[in-house]
């Protein structure tokens, strides 16, 4: 994973809110085996017309926000669907925060294992900061996660919250699998009381087992 | 100290508690399905590690798969590389698979109740956000993202901080014609989709004691439609009699030594929420979602929301772009709205129960003409027993589809799929733009309310025609 240390890119606005994983990546798009190559599908249904051609309304098409690397956008963004795939998708366009007032949990969660970092902030913030991202490439936003804060182009700053496990993984660009492995000797501990008093609890061992 | 339900379950499964509040939490039950799955797989074997534990883990496909004859190929290259890398895969690292021509098959959400995988009082993760469904046996159970998924096989665990305590409290009883489906959907339209964020909820009163299995299911599914991180109900004598005798539940004296743990999880009588919400049963109505949100929410005698009638200017065009989307007028009775497809099935109403509720009033009553109407069983299981007991036959009759288990048009990754415009009553979990097919328009209702609209070509109060 890469790590995620201070941050200077074009933001896009997505002033709606709700927008869900179906948006972010339509099922169709999700019978891939890799985690790469989403990008071009994310937010497919806003971002092309029937016939495939660009839909040249719709925010990521439009220059500067094509290359933009932070979304602003309002309540519950990633709603839905667990699929890992939203934020796989966002990754691949290029997008490495999103700002919202609120977030779905299972999203929120699963940006953060891939690098991208959610900020929530006031809804008037995020109102602030899309009229910032609205100005384009004169305006881009400054996320500084080590001092978290994102300084806004008139040279004022904006304070934010992030749990203190989660921050340090970002910068590190730790794997918390690894971080989890160094607690083997807790884990084993847990499993050999379970079996030695709550014997009861059944395994899945099935004859034809593949 | 008084604890909750959730509260139980999570110190037991607390293997260690880091600094900062993490909590290294144990999970007995891992759930994998063909789409989440191989990135995860993947990252194992790039890593070089292991499956911590195969006996815990049990695979299934049902997103991709074709719902109709199953003796064909799979027709979709990508569906069928996905299915063929589950299959390598579990194969690989010995994960118990139930296999997609067999009749254990079906919708992973469907089967690990079914199969006495889900249990009381465990933790259960899946990649898929509709694991909030096992809530329904009293177990803490939610979905999960890929490197999750990938977390768990390696760990056993996963990190996490505890959530906060909702109660939603539904009292009294439901009239004729409401179903849990109805009670769900009521309640979403209450508090919103993102009124349980950050909280586990829990589901009490005598509506919700009085509800069968399959229907405490339909609710707990729909939790995450709430924003909910999981839905949970205490597991009492009902609970009980349901895993009973299943495949993989405890037998004998361990089944007794089971139910007496079971029995010490529901939430002490003091115990403090840090959100209570309440309703009464009797007044909800069949419902069903006029919007491409879930808590879209109006009873069959309702009318479509007017725009000019919100005070938020954004509220306002959100509204109307919804009402543009779904080809509807404001104002408009939901009642007499026609339907071109009714889809009955998906993790939250494919169950026996819910066939049988559809069947009851499709049964001497033909669908509509210019309807689709198509019955996706939850799993082969489910299958076999409405075929035992003739349901096919009363779908079949009255022009209904009958078809195989699997996710089919909830999602549309299989061929099941709406085309741009269709109007459906869906018994599924979301009507997202696009959901069930580009441009697709769906309406969230229970079985028989989609039977009922499935055979008068447009939406109806069921409780007309019961």
């Amino acid at each position: 994973m890469d790590r995620f240390t201070t941050l200077t890119a074009v933001a896009a606005p997505m002033p709606a809110e709700n927008i869900d994983t179906d948006q972010i990546i339509p099922a169709r798009f999700l019978k891939t085996i890799q985690r790469s190559g989403l990008g071009k599908n994310a937010f497919a249904a806003q971002r092309y017309n029937d016939d495939g051609s660009e839909n040249p309304d719709f925010v990521l098409n439009r220059e500067p926000y094509r290359h933009a690397e932070i979304l602003v956008t309002l309540d519950n963004f990633g709603c839905g669907s667990s699929r890992e795939h939203a934020p796989w998708a966002l990754l691949d366009f290029g997008i490495r925060c999103v700002i919202a007032p609120s977030f779905a949990d299972i999203f929120f969660n699963n940006c953060f294992k891939n690098g991208i970092l959610p900020i929530r902030l006031p809804r008037e913030i995020c109102e602030a900061l899309m009229e910032d991202a609205a100005l384009g490439s004169n305006a881009r936003l400054t996320v500084d996660l080590q001092a978290q804060c994102i300084h806004r182009p008139d040279g004022s700053s904006v304070a934010f919250e992030v749990d203190g496990f989660r921050k340090h993984m970002l910068i590190e660009g730790l794997d918390d699998i690894g971080q989890t492995l160094q607690h083997e000797t807790a884990i084993a501990g847990f499993e050999r009381k379970r079996a030695l008093e709550e014997s009861w609890r059944p395994n899945i061992v099935m004859e034809d087992a593949s | 100290m008084a604890r909750t339900l959730f509260d139980k379950i999570w110190d037991d499964h607390v293997v260690e508690r880091l600094p900062d509040g993490t909590c290294i939490l144990y999970i007995d039950r891992h759930l994998l399905h063909e789409v989440t799955s191989p990135q995860a797989f993947e990252g194992l074997r790039m890593s070089g590690r292991r499956l911590r534990r195969p006996d815990a883990t049990v695979a299934v496909v049902d997103h991709n798969v074709p719902t109709s004859d199953r003796s064909l190929p799979i027709e979709e290259p990508e569906s069928r590389l996905q299915i063929e890398t589950l299959e390598k895969n579990v194969a690989e690292f010995g994960v118990p698979y139930f296999r997609l021509r067999s009749k254990d098959q079906g919708i992973v959400h469907v089967v690990g109740p079914e199969q006495g995988i889900s249990l009381p009082g465990m933790t259960i993760v899946c990649g898929d956000s509709h694991t909030s469904t096992h809530g329904a046996m009293g177990a803490l159970a939610f979905g999960i993202g890929t490197s999750e998924v990938e977390h768990v096989m390696a760990t056993q665990t996963l990190l996490q901080k505890p959530a906060r305590n909702m109660r939603i409290t539904v009292s009294g009883q439901v009239g004729p014609g409401v179903t849990a489906k109805d009670i769900m959907l009521a309640i979403i339209g209450k508090i919103g989709t993102a009124g349980g964020t950050g909280h586990v909820m829990e589901f009490a009163g005598d509506a919700i004691r009085a509800l069968d299995m399959a229907g405490r299911m339909t609710l707990c599914n729909m939790s995450i439609e709430a924003g909910a991180r999981a839905g949970l109900i205490a597991p009492d004598e009902t609970t009980f009699a349901y895993i009973e005798g299943r495949r993989f539940a405890p037998k004998g004296d361990d089944f007794e030594k089971a139910c007496a743990y079971w029995r010490t999880l529901a939430t002490d009588d003091d115990a403090v929420f840090d959100t209570e919400v309440t309703l009464d049963a009797a007044s909800i109505q069949p419902s069903l979602t006029w919007g491409t949100s879930p808590e879209d929410v109006i009873g069959i005698d309702g009318v479509v929301p007017d725009p000019a009638g919100f005070s938020d200017p954004a509220r306002a065009r959100q509204v109307q772009r919804m009402l543009d989307y779904m080809g509807l007028e404001a104002g408009q009775k939901i009642a007499g709205t026609r339907i071109d497809v009714a889809f009955i099935g998906s993790c939250t109403n494919s169950r026996i129960e819910d066939l049988r509720s559809a069947a009851a009033i499709a049964r001497g009553r033909h669908v509509a003409p210019g309807v689709r109407a198509m019955v996706v069983p939850g799993s082969g299981h489910v299958k076999a027993a409405a075929e035992a007991e003739g349901l096919d036959r009363i779908f079949v009759e009255a022009g209904f589809e009958w078809r195989e288990a699997g996710c089919s048009m909830c999602l549309g990754m299989n061929p099941d799929r709406l085309t741009a415009g269709q109007r459906c009553a869906s018994t599924s979990n979301r009507n997202f733009e696009g959901r069930q097919g580009p441009g697709g328009r769906t309406h969230l209702c229970s079985p028989a309310m989609a039977a009922a609209a499935a055979v008068s070509g447009c939406f109806v109060d069921v409780r007309e025609m019961v």
